[in-house]
């Protein structure tokens, strides 16, 4: 059985399955429940200095996608709305029955350090593991000079960060928002004020739709619209990304992350374990089903984990980093052709129509009598698996790799003008 | 002395009956044609549509259903099926479109439900939209169609909507054909075949007469002379007899007579037996035992002469009879009608198996009977050439004869629907007034028109 137990920036959980700070999180009665559903931790939704903020009436819009609900949401909630006090004292409360579990505060306040000297020996008072600092809220706050207002200057990241190191013992984790063009500026910047680990994607900035009878954009409050951080299920690639340049950066990879972007899954899970993670956390999944899909995502990574003998979580982290390249290292001469399987093939014509219309012509459409056929013409394909990715059925249309002689990429490639010569 | 047999009307009370003719398949909610509609995977030259008589693009209505957008959903089937309302609550589909469909290739028997999505378009347009179609400039010509069923009302649509004038004459005195008096009650309820009708008139252009029989009151040459075109969908009007001694007893009856009277009169005033024997093995069949179940029977049997795999009815219509308490016995020919007294009592029957040869071969000697009061004879339609006697017009194997352009051998004259050969479908017969009606159009257009003709009428 493998061990899901992991230590991140010195915090402890039994499993790498913590919620983000978020709603789930905001206050005793959900955290109390999550941690009785088995997850491993909680970033507690971020506190700020009173007075709280107020949030608005109507806060999410969901995208929705062929029938599949909440394929990607995007809300434009504030952080916690509630008393300072009465956020610390739940937290004091829940740390106190739930020891083993990972809680981590999420903060936000003004960019004075003042501010942040005086929260964080109240937010340490609890008992509370660590702090997660909030330079990643798109919408809103960043209005009033925080959230991604502050991520996106990396100077401002590491000073704030610096304070939370000088100020506090407990171990600081910066959240990074990906509204910027390379990860890699405001990691560099946590890590330089002394951040023991990052955690990414914050959400991204948008605009989820528009009411076309209201014309407003969603969630329409009050006759009119704003734009709100996207996260769920379509954010992933996005966050996948930029773990993994942060996690093959040579000058951070020793940072550890904590993965967040739309893991619904144990498999997704996996992936952002590959890419760098070391922590999960997730949000918009527990907010379409409740806590309870925590289960499977324990049990399937600890079986995935089993089968392919990785003990712990620290065999698996970062396990794909050495694979994820730049474009221009990738080998030309590899090729992969596609395969269709009569068998499974249903008939459905999607893969001719796909490649007919939108990439080689390389799926011949066949009749045989009255009987439907498609078949691969070999020498137009170029495996770029756009029929293996419509087909709806699994496993009908695979890749296979044709032999390759060779290595030749970009960089040396003649056609590249400039070419490292030897 | 003459006895009677056990015949009666209102069996059940008002509500049962009322009950039993509702809507045989409730209608899918907004919410339940979403998801249906989902997992349409929008197949590239898509088997159900080819599999569709009348070739509805099936693919892009439903996709169409899924995005919200009903008229055009409705449009896409409107335009190639104008009954697509009927066809959607009376096409076996099972045998048709949704056979066809790819998901019965991952997971047998769970095609998408391509008649229910068709119907809940249809309904919207019906409801929401009206007649989404309108007619070209008006040509000045005439075109008689004769019948009112779903091959003559396809056919007096599309000319409409080309510019023609169109009468459309009927026997009965309501138009619909079959969809008004020849299927059960509960696939077109709540007034549906009229109210499609109503709706399909809404174009224009199409005056209807009825009461008029083709051959008696008027003749086809007569129609020819008077119209600069004609088209004959009279269906199949006759019935087959069994053949038997004793079928003018009182209770003995063909199917079909007995579903108009099902469907012309309130079910309260519709006399059925207390047991009834269906003999037959096709739709007529099942939508006379089902019926006469609904109307209180107490044991109805529809007897087949050959294998379930035999019968023209599909077998989700034979289970549906099963399911209604209709018990179905194969393999029998019908032999004797039994009566005491002048009064029909029952029938026998004489049981056979298929021969060596693959015909069936019935044993006089080993037979049953069934004890009846009420025996409906299903055993076929027949075109009646009566229709078209003393005109030029073909007929072969009882039905006209057409050329590819739907072109009886009598010049200016056309037919289409069941009176030709082809399946007995109502898509089918759809399909053919659609088709008639552009050659006609074509025809008419092209100037070779008959009877008036473009010259006579320019000139």
């Amino acid at each position: 059985m493998a061990d899901l137990r992991t230590v991140f920036a010195g915090i402890s959980s039994p499993n790498p399955f913590w919620l983000a700070s978020a709603p789930p999180t905001d206050k005793e009665y959900n955290v109390r429940r999550a941690f009785q559903a088995g997850w491993g931790g909680v970033v507690w939704k971020t506190l700020g200095e009173d007075p709280p903020v107020v949030n608005v009436s109507s806060r999410y819009g969901a995208l929705a996608y062929e029938g599949r609900r909440m394929a990607g949401l995007n809300n434009i909630e504030l952080i916690s709305d509630r008393p300072l006090a009465t956020n610390i004292a739940e937290i004091k409360s829940v740390k106190r029955d739930f020891p083993d579990r990972a809680l981590v505060v999420s903060l936000m306040v003004p960019c004075r350090e003042d501010s942040w000297k005086s929260i964080l020996p109240i937010v340490e008072e609890t008992g509370a593991d660590g702090i997660e600092l909030n330079f990643g809220c798109p919408h809103g706050m960043s209005e009033r000079n925080m959230g991604a207002a502050v991520g996106q200057v990396p100077e401002y990241v590491e000073m704030v960060t610096r304070w939370c190191k000088q100020y506090t013992r407990m171990p600081v984790i910066v959240k990074l928002t990906p509204n910027i063009t390379n990860i890699l500026a405001p990691a560099r910047a946590a890590l330089a004020g002394g951040a023991d680990a990052v955690s990414l994607i914050n959400t991204i900035q948008s605009v989820i739709g528009v009411d076309l009878d209201a014309m407003a954009p969603m969630p329409v409050v009050g006759g009119q619209g704003t734009h709100g951080g996207y996260c769920g299920p379509a954010v992933k690639p996005i966050a996948l990304r930029m773990i993994g340049d942060i996690a093959r950066d040579p000058e951070l990879s020793a940072l550890p992350i904590s993965g967040i972007g739309g893991i619904s899954n144990w498999r997704d899970a996996a992936e952002f374990l590959a890419m760098g993670s070391t922590t999960l956390q997730v949000c918009t999944a527990a907010m379409h089903y409740g806590f309870r899909i925590v289960e499977d995502m324990i049990d399937g990574l600890s079986s995935w984990m089993d089968g392919k003998n990785y003990a712990g979580i620290g065999d698996v982290t970062g396990r794909a980093i050495p694979r994820y390249v730049h474009w221009n290292d990738l080998n030309l001469k590899f090729r992969t052709l596609a395969r269709i399987d009569q068998d499974a093939c249903i008939k459905c014509g999607l893969c001719h129509i796909a490649c007919e219309d939108t990439s080689h012509q390389a799926i011949a459409r066949l009749r045989d009598g009255e009987a439907r056929r498609y078949e691969v013409i070999d020498e137009e394909c170029v495996g770029c698996n756009l029929c293996a990715h419509v087909c709806p059925v699994d496993g009908c249309i695979t890749m296979e790799p044709q032999p390759v002689d060779g290595v030749q990429t970009w960089r040396d490639h003649p056609n590249n003008p400039s070419r490292v010569t030897a | 002395m003459n006895a009677t047999p056990d015949i009666a009307c209102g069996r059940l009370s008002a509500l049962e009956l009322s009950q039993n003719f509702a809507d045989a398949h409730p209608a899918l909610t907004a919410p339940q044609a979403a998801l249906e509609a989902d997992r349409c995977l929008y197949c590239f030259d898509a088997p159900c549509m080819e599999a569709c008589p009348t070739s509805i693009d099936i693919p892009k209505f439903i996709k169409a259903i899924a995005t919200g957008n009903l008229a055009g959903s409705a449009r896409t089937i409107l335009e190639s099926n104008i009954l697509g309302g009927s066809c959607a609550r009376v096409c076996p589909t099972e045998i048709l479109c949704e056979q066809a469909c790819v998901h019965n290739s991952l997971e047998a028997g769970k095609p998408v439900r391509i008649g229910a999505l068709q119907r809940f378009a249809t309904d919207w347009q019906m409801d929401h939209g009206g007649q989404p179609f309108t007619r070209a400039p008006l040509t000045g010509r005439r075109v008689a169609v004769v019948g009112a069923g779903p091959a003559g009302l396809a056919c007096a649509h599309r000319l409409a909507m080309h510019g023609h004038d169109v009468v459309l004459f009927d026997r009965h005195a309501q138009p619909g054909g079959l969809n008004s008096y020849g299927v059960a009650a509960y696939k077109l309820a709540d007034d549906f075949a009229q109210r499609e009708v109503a709706f399909l008139m809404e174009i224009g252009g199409i005056a209807f007469q009825g009461g008029v029989t083709v051959g008696r009151d008027v003749t086809v040459s007569a129609l020819g002379a008077e119209y600069d075109a004609v088209f004959l969908a009279t269906g199949l009007a006759g019935v087959r007899a069994l053949g038997l001694a004793g079928e003018t007893l009182d209770g003995v009856m063909d199917a079909v007579s007995f579903i108009e009277t099902v469907r012309s009169n309130d079910k309260k005033d519709v006399p059925v037996g207390r047991r009834v024997v269906v003999i037959g093995g096709g739709n007529t069949a099942v939508d006379a035992a089902v019926q006469a179940r609904r109307l209180g029977a107490d044991e109805v049997t529809l007897v087949y002469r050959r294998g379930g795999e035999h019968m023209s009815a599909t077998s989700v219509e034979r289970e549906w009879a099963q399911t209604n308490g209709v018990t179905v016995r194969l393999w029998a020919a019908p032999q004797r009608l039994l009566a005491e007294d002048g009064a029909l009592t029952g029938i026998a029957f004489a049981r056979g198996r298929a021969g060596a040869d693959g015909r069936v071969v019935y044993d006089p000697e080993d037979s049953f009977t069934l004890a009846a009061d009420m025996v409906l004879k299903a055993i076929g339609q027949v075109f009646l050439p009566a229709h078209a006697e003393g005109e030029h017009i073909a007929v072969e194997g009882g039905r006209i004869v057409v050329d590819g352009q739907y072109r009886t051998s009598m010049p200016g004259v056309y037919a289409g629907g069941d009176c030709i050969v082809g399946e007995d479908l109502t898509v089918a017969a759809v399909r053919d007034g659609r088709d008639a009606a552009e050659a006609i159009d074509k025809a008419l257009r092209a100037g070779d028109g008959p009877g008036r003709g473009v010259e006579q009428e320019n000139g």
